[in-house]
């Protein structure tokens, strides 16, 4: 029973240990959340839950935005569903290597799969197969995730509270977006995807409900992904 | 909606996809047209909301010098182009908001 223990700990240390670079990342992110959030208008308490009931950071930015902006529950929930999609294909990916666990553990390590604990997971299972204890290191490269984002959150809304609204801190939420989207650019059909969703958003901002966000994203996808499909078809390759 | 509602079906939803295919395992395949598109999602998404917060004061279309947040957005798209980093983009457009709200 000694060496399964010390194969668990081995595993959940790896996790944790290759979390860390990305870490580095997370705390300020976290910081700029919880301190943008309080000034979006979230209680503190709301700002804080926030991080550990969705425990999704650029959807938690959406979020607090739309908040923000008095937009209906209904499209704030919608809008998330469509930022966090993509947690989807990460469940399918680590599927195979979690099949044989309890619903218990697959239910922990579904609530703690994020981009980043995702991205040190798989490349570490792609490398060594199906390992008896293999979910240990998910459990620890999640839980040093989470326990980084509380805490993050929690320092940010402490000095957001301090900042003044004479500041337009509000504009640092849409600014904050900018330095997301800008990096994922490397393309026409994401080009084409940013530029039709910003357009439609303008042409359809007087909708109700802001219903126009909702369509604004749906035409953005839908012109990146068909703008995708012709190229691929027109080069041969892939 | 209550914002507390508005939070737990939040999470309650994302949790739900990440612990879908996980559950699911081998008996739902995701569909390669999906699996395309949602490389889509964070441009169209974040485009989506920084259009109006730039190109709109009070609703209106405002094309002008005089629009002080679509100049400060225009100098952090510009940052975060030659810098890739969050908080230098952040502060750069905050900078320049400032400034140009101080001076006109």
């Amino acid at each position: 029973m000694f060496t399964l223990k010390n194969e668990k700990a081995r595993q959940f240390w790896a996790g944790v240990r290759a979390e860390l670079p990305l870490l580095v990342g997370v705390f300020p992110f976290g910081m700029i959340y919880g301190a943008l959030a309080l000034n979006a208008g979230l209680s503190k308490s709301a700002a804080q839950m926030m991080s550990s009931i969705v425990f999704a950071g650029s959807s938690q930015f959406v979020a607090a935005q739309l908040i923000h902006e008095s937009a209906p529950g209904l499209v704030i929930v919608l809008t998330i569903v469509v930022v966090n999609l993509r947690h989807m294909l990460y469940s399918a990916s680590l599927a195979p290597y979690l099949a044989s666990l309890s619903t218990r553990w697959k239910t922990l390590l579904a609530y703690l799969l994020t981009d980043e604990a995702y991205a040190p997971t798989i490349l570490h299972y792609e490398r060594n197969g199906v390992q008896p204890f293999g979910h240990w290191f998910l459990l620890g490269a999640g839980l040093a995730l989470w326990s980084t984002w509380q805490a993050s959150t929690a320092l940010g809304i402490f000095l957001g509270a301090a900042i003044p609204d004479s500041w337009s801190l509000d504009f640092a939420l849409p600014l904050t977006f900018i330095a997301m989207v800008v990096p994922v650019l490397k393309g026409r059909p994401y080009v084409a995807a940013a530029l039709s969703a910003g357009a439609v958003a303008l042409l359809a901002h007087a909708l109700p409900f802001k219903l126009g966000l909702i369509l604004a994203a749906l035409t953005g996808i839908a012109v990146g992904t068909a703008l995708e499909t012709r190229e691929t078809r027109k080069g041969g390759a892939l | 909606m209550n914002i507390w509602l508005v939070m737990l079906l939040g999470g309650l939803v994302t949790f739900g996809m990440r612990f879908s295919l996980i559950y699911l395992f081998g008996r739902f395949q995701v569909p390669e047209t999906m699996r395309r598109a949602l490389h889509y999602v964070p441009p169209a998404v974040l485009s989506a909301i920084i259009a109006p917060e730039l190109f709109l004061s009070d609703g209106v279309l405002n094309v002008s010098l005089g629009n002080t947040r679509l100049l400060a957005g225009l100098a952090a798209v510009l940052t975060a182009w030659f810098s890739r980093n969050t908080l230098v983009t952040i502060l750069a457009g905050m900078a320049v908001l400032l400034a140009l709200q101080y001076w006109m």
